[in-house]
C-alpha cells in the first residue's frame, strides 16, 4: 500500500478508502475523524464522529448535543474497518489532536493545526512518527517568527497605563485564543476583572471546568455605563468591534491577538491600533524544526502557504508536495 | 533603540493625532539624551545618517536565504524593509544598543564597511528593532508623523508654543540637548543661533459670506489672492533661505530667486513663475514643474523664471516687525522692496474698494487668470503664527473648489489602463475621519497622472481587484484640489453630499493632508433644504 492509497484528498476532505472515513471533512459525511473544534475543521451533520472528549464537548457547545449521529472517544489505538487509528495531542487548542492512520506498515500522521510553544491552555504537542507527516502551513513563510507571547501581553498592559481613559478592545476568536490570551494576562499578574463578549462565555466556562483558571470574567454586555470600561480590557470576537455592540465603548483602542499581526499591512487593514502577535499555530522555525525532528519519508503540506514549505523541503532534500485541500479558512479562527 | 522601535511601531498604527502626540511626549519623557533627540530628528528628517542602498540589503539577505523563499515572502508582506526585518534570522549575540550607538556605528562604518555593520546589527536585534534599523538606514522612515506634529509634541512636552520651537528649529542640531533641558526647566530658552531662521506663518481662514455684512470695510485692506505657493524669503548676513509655509527649506529648487535676495530681513509672499514664452504669470501647473526638486536645470529656470510677489514684511535689518499692525508693515514693505530687481520681487498691489459689493464685483472679474480670489486683512492685525480667527480672510473666486484627500484609485480604461487614473477623494468629518465625497478621472495632465500613479503604487494600503486604497491620514496623504459645478444632497453617499462634474484642478503636494477641507465646509455650500 502507498501512503496515497491510504489517505488522499477528496472534495469533502482527506479520505481513507480502506477505513471509509474522512478527516476534518468540510461537508457532511458518514464517518468523520476530527482533529479539533475550530469551525472549519469541525462541522455539524456527520453520521459518526470520532474525536477527543474535549473536541466533542466543544462541538456540543457550539452546535448543540445532536451535532452528529453518534460519537466516539478513541482510547489508545482504535481499529476502523481494519485501519489502525490513534489520536495524539497537537498543542493547538484545548482538545486538539493529530490523527495517526496506519495499515500494512504504512502510516500517515495528519497533524491538523498544531503548535509547539508552551501553552497552559492546551495539551502539549506529542511528536508522532509516520511514513508521511501532513503539516499545516498557516504561517509557512520565513517571515513568521512569533515573538514571546508574554512580551506581547506586556505591550497591552503598558498601553493600559498609558491610555487609562480608553477601553482596550482585544479581538480574539472564541475557541482557544480567548482563553489563551486571558491566561497570559493572568500570568502577567493582572487580576482585575476582564470583560468578555457574550460569544466567549460558554467556552470560557468550559475551560474553567477543565481546570484552566481564567480569573474573574464579567459580561461586557451588562448595563454598565460606557465610562466604566475606561482603562479596562474587553475581549470579543473581532467582528463584534465593527458591529453596533462595539460602538458604545469609550474611545476604544482596538487590539487584535493573532499571528497575522506580525505583518503591518494586515494590522492597518483591520484598523488595529495595537497588534498582539499571539498565534495558535507554529511559526516557520517550529514548522521546519518539527519536520526535521520527525524526519518522515514524505511531507504533505496543506492549509496556508504551501509553496514556501515545499520549497524548503526541496532545499533540504526532503520529499514533499502540497495537498490542495479546499474549504479551510486560512485566516479565520487562527 | 528598543524604545525608538516600539515608538515607531505604535505611531504607525495610531490614527488619532492626540494619540500620536501622547506617544511622542511619553517617549521624550522616558528616553534619556541623546537618544530622544536623535529619535526626534529621525522623525523630522533632520538626522544626519549615512544611508544604505536597498540593493545592499537585498544582497546581504540573499546570502542568508533562498531567493525563492525571499520572493514568496516579499510578495506576501509587500514592503521590502519589513520583509528583510522579519526574515532576517538573528544569529549573533543579542544586542541592546542605544539609538545613538546605532547612528554612530552606521556613520562610522564607511561605505565599504556598511554591509558588515548592518549584518552585525541585524544579527543582534529583535524584530521591531530590525525594522526600525532598516527603515532608518534606507532613509525610508515614514511613520505617519509630520515634522510639524513632532514639534508639536516637543512643545507639549515642554509646555510651550509650537511656534517657539518652529522659530528656533533651524538653529538647532540633533540631539537638541538644550531644548530638552529647557523643556525640563533645567535651562533657559535657547537663543536663536542660526542666521535666516524660519518664522512660523500666519494663515487666513475661509470667509463665510454671511459674516461679511458684520465687518466694516474700512477696517480691512484687500489684495489679490495669487495662485502660487506661500513662501518666506529670509536673508541675514551671508545666509539666504526660501521656506515653504510649513518651514521646509526649498532654497535648492529656486537658485534664481536666492541669487537676488540682496536684503536683510524676512519677506512673506507668493512664489510664482513667469512664462518665458509670453511673459505672463504662469499657472499653478507651470509652477509645479519647479516644485519638489532638489535641484533645477538651467533650461527650466529659463523657461519658468520664478519671482516673489511680496505681501508682508516680518523682519527688516534685524528689527522684528511682527508686533506692528499690518498697515504699518505694508507701509514699510514698499520702500524695502525698491532696491530689488522688479522681475524677481514685486509688491502685491492693494485693491481699492469702498463697499463689499464693489469688492465682490472686482473679485468676480479679476485682472489676471492666476488670481483665485481676494485676501482681506485687518489693518490693525499683528502677525501671529497659526490661523487666528478674525484678522485675515481668504475669499475665493470660485466657491466650488475644495481640497480633498485621495482615498482610492482605480485602474483606467483604454490607453490609461496601465495607470491608476480614477480617483475617489474625501474630506474630514467631525470625528476626524475621511469620508468619500466624490470621484474624478480628469482634469490632470499626463505628467500629473504619472505622478499620482506612482504615489498610488508607493502608498497602497489594500487592493480590491482593480481598486487600491492608499494611505490617507492626517499626517500623510495626497491633497487634490477638486473643482465642481455644484453640490446636491445625497442619501446614497455616506457623506450626505454629491458633487456635480467634479474634476481634479490641481495637485497639492505642498499641502498637509490634515489641512484638507472639512465636511462642514461642503455642507455649508449645499442649497437650502
Ligand atoms: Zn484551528
Ligand atoms: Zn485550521
Amino acid at each position: 500500500m502507498t501512503p496515497d492509497a491510504l489517505l488522499h484528498p477528496r472534495p469533502e476532505g482527506l479520505y481513507c478508502p480502506a477505513g471509509d472515513f474522512h478527516i476534518d471533512p468540510v461537508r457532511p459525511v458518514a464517518r468523520a475523524l476530527i482533529t479539533h473544534g475550530h469551525a472549519d475543521h469541525a462541522r455539524a451533520g456527520h453520521g459518526a464522529v470520532m474525536a477527543t472528549r474535549r473536541t466533542l464537548d466543544v462541538m456540543a457547545i457550539r452546535y448543540g448535543a445532536g451535532f452528529a449521529g453518534s460519537t466516539q472517544v478513541p482510547e489508545g489505538v482504535v481499529e476502523v474497518n481494519g485501519v489502525r487509528v490513534s489520536f495524539h495531542p497537537a498543542g493547538h487548542v484545548l482538545g486538539s489532536a493529530q490523527i495517526r492512520v496506519e495499515k500494512d506498515g504504512v502510516s500517515v500522521v495528519a497533524a491538523g493545526d498544531y503548535k509547539r510553544l508552551a501553552d497552559p491552555t492546551a495539551e502539549v504537542f506529542e511528536p508522532v512518527r509516520g511514513t508521511v507527516f501532513i503539516t499545516e502551513a498557516t504561517f509557512g513563510l520565513p517571515v513568521f517568527r512569533h515573538p514571546n507571547p508574554q512580551a506581547e501581553i506586556g505591550k497591552l498592559l503598558t498601553s493600559l497605563t498609558r491610555f487609562p481613559e480608553r477601553a482596550h478592545m482585544v479581538g480574539v476568536y472564541a475557541l482557544g485564543k480567548a482563553q489563551r490570551v486571558i491566561r497570559l494576562i493572568r500570568d502577567a499578574g493582572y487580576d482585575a476583572p476582564l470583560y468578555i463578549h457574550g460569544a466567549l462565555k460558554k467556552l470560557c466556562d468550559y475551560y474553567e471546568g477543565e481546570g484552566i483558571a481564567l480569573g474573574p470574567l464579567l459580561p461586557a454586555t451588562s448595563d454598565a455605563e460606557p465610562k466604566d470600561f475606561a482603562g479596562r480590557i474587553v475581549l470579543a470576537p473581532p467582528s463584534a468591534f465593527a458591529a453596533k455592540w462595539g460602538q458604545r465603548f469609550p474611545d476604544p483602542l482596538i487590539c487584535f491577538a493573532s499571528g497575522w499581526m506580525q505583518v503591518r499591512a494586515r494590522a492597518r487593514q483591520r484598523g488595529v491600533e495595537l497588534p498582539l502577535v499571539i498565534s495558535d499555530h507554529c511559526d516557520w522555525g517550529e514548522l521546519t524544526d518539527t519536520i526535521t525532528e520527525l524526519d518522515p519519508e514524505e511531507v504533505w503540506v496543506t492549509h496556508g502557504r504551501e509553496e514556501a514549505l515545499v520549497r524548503w523541503c526541496a532545499l533540504n532534500q526532503r520529499a514533499a508536495r502540497p495537498l490542495h485541500l479546499v474549504g479551510y479558512e486560512d485566516e479565520a479562527e487562527e | 533603540m528598543k524604545r525608538f522601535a516600539a515608538l515607531l511601531e505604535r505611531l504607525a498604527l495610531t490614527p488619532s493625532r492626540n494619540g500620536k502626540l501622547r506617544l511622542l511626549v511619553d517617549y521624550f519623557g522616558q528616553t534619556p539624551d541623546p537618544d530622544r533627540g536623535l529619535g526626534l530628528a529621525a522623525i523630522t528628517r533632520d538626522l544626519d545618517l549615512r544611508t544604505v542602498k536597498p540593493a545592499l540589503l537585498r544582497e546581504l539577505v540573499s546570502e542568508r536565504i533562498d531567493a525563492e523563499l525571499f520572493a514568496l515572502s516579499y510578495d506576501y508582506v509587500g514592503d521590502l524593509a519589513e520583509t528583510i526585518a522579519l526574515i532576517w534570522e538573528p544569529l549573533g549575540p543579542p544586542l541592546d544598543p542605544a539609538l545613538s550607538d546605532v547612528v554612530a556605528q552606521l556613520n562610522g562604518a564607511g561605505r565599504a564597511g556598511a554591509g558588515a555593520e548592518m549584518a552585525r546589527l541585524l544579527d543582534g536585534l529583535g524584530t521591531s528593532e530590525r525594522y526600525a534599523l532598516v527603515k532608518l538606514a534606507t532613509g525610508g522612515l515614514r511613520v505617519g508623523v509630520s515634522a510639524r506634529l513632532a514639534k508639536q509634541a516637543l512643545a507639549d512636552f515642554g509646555g510651550f508654543y509650537v511656534a517657539e520651537i518652529e522659530e528656533l528649529w533651524h538653529g538647532l542640531q540633533p540631539p537638541y540637548r538644550q531644548v530638552f533641558a529647557w523643556a525640563e526647566g533645567r535651562a533657559d530658552k535657547p537663543v536663536q543661533a542660526a542666521l535666516a531662521p524660519f518664522r512660523p506663518v500666519m494663515l487666513a481662514s475661509a470667509l463665510d459670506e454671511a459674516v461679511l455684512a458684520k465687518l466694516e470695510p474700512g477696517d480691512f485692506l484687500a489684495e489679490w489672492k495669487w495662485d502660487g505657493i506661500r513662501v518666506q524669503a529670509t536673508a541675514e548676513g551671508t545666509e539666504r533661505r526660501l521656506y515653504s509655509r510649513t518651514g521646509d527649506d526649498i532654497s535648492g529648487a529656486f537658485p534664481d530667486v536666492i541669487a537676488h535676495m540682496a536684503f536683510e530681513g524676512a519677506l512673506d509672499g507668493e512664489l510664482l513663475v513667469r512664462r518665458a514664452s509670453d511673459g505672463q504669470i504662469g499657472a499653478f501647473a507651470d509652477l509645479q514643474q519647479r516644485l519638489n526638486r532638489k535641484t533645477v536645470s538651467k533650461a527650466m529656470m529659463a523657461r519658468f523664471p520664478a519671482f516673489i510677489r511680496a505681501y508682508d514684511l516680518l523682519e527688516a535689518g534685524g528689527e522684528n516687525l511682527r508686533p506692528l499692525p499690518f498697515a504699518e508693515r505694508r507701509a514699510r514693505l514698499v520702500p524695502f522692496m525698491t532696491g530689488l530687481p522688479a522681475e524677481r520681487f514685486d509688491v502685491s498691489p492693494l485693491i481699492d474698494f469702498a463697499h463689499w459689493e464693489e469688492l465682490a464685483a472686482l473679485r468676480a472679474a479679476p485682472p489676471d487668470p492666476v488670481i483665485e480670489g481676494v485676501m482681506l486683512k485687518r489693518r490693525d492685525s499683528t502677525y501671529v503664527p497659526g490661523r487666528p480667527k478674525g484678522p485675515w480672510f481668504k475669499w475665493k473666486r470660485d466657491p466650488h473648489v475644495i481640497d480633498a484627500v485621495l482615498m482610492y484609485a482605480q485602474r483606467g480604461h483604454g490607453k490609461r489602463s496601465s495607470f491608476y487614473s480614477d480617483y475617489t477623494f474625501g474630506v474630514w468629518n467631525g470625528e476626524g475621519q475621511l469620508v468619500p465625497v466624490g470621484k474624478a478621472y480628469f482634469g490632470f495632465t499626463d505628467e500629473e497622472l504619472r505622478q499620482i500613479d506612482k504615489f498610488v503604487r508607493d502608498n497602497t494600503v489594500e487592493r480590491f481587484g482593480p481598486v487600491r486604497s492608499v494611505r490617507a491620514e492626517p499626517e500623510f496623504g495626497l491633497v487634490l484640489e477638486v473643482a465642481f459645478e455644484g453640490l446636491n444632497r445625497s442619501k446614497r453617499h455616506k457623506s450626505g453630499v454629491a458633487m456635480r462634474f467634479p474634476r481634479i484642478s490641481r495637485l497639492r503636494w505642498d499641502k498637509p493632508s490634515a489641512e484638507a477641507d472639512r465636511l462642514e465646509t461642503l455642507e455649508a455650500m449645499l442649497p437650502p433644504a
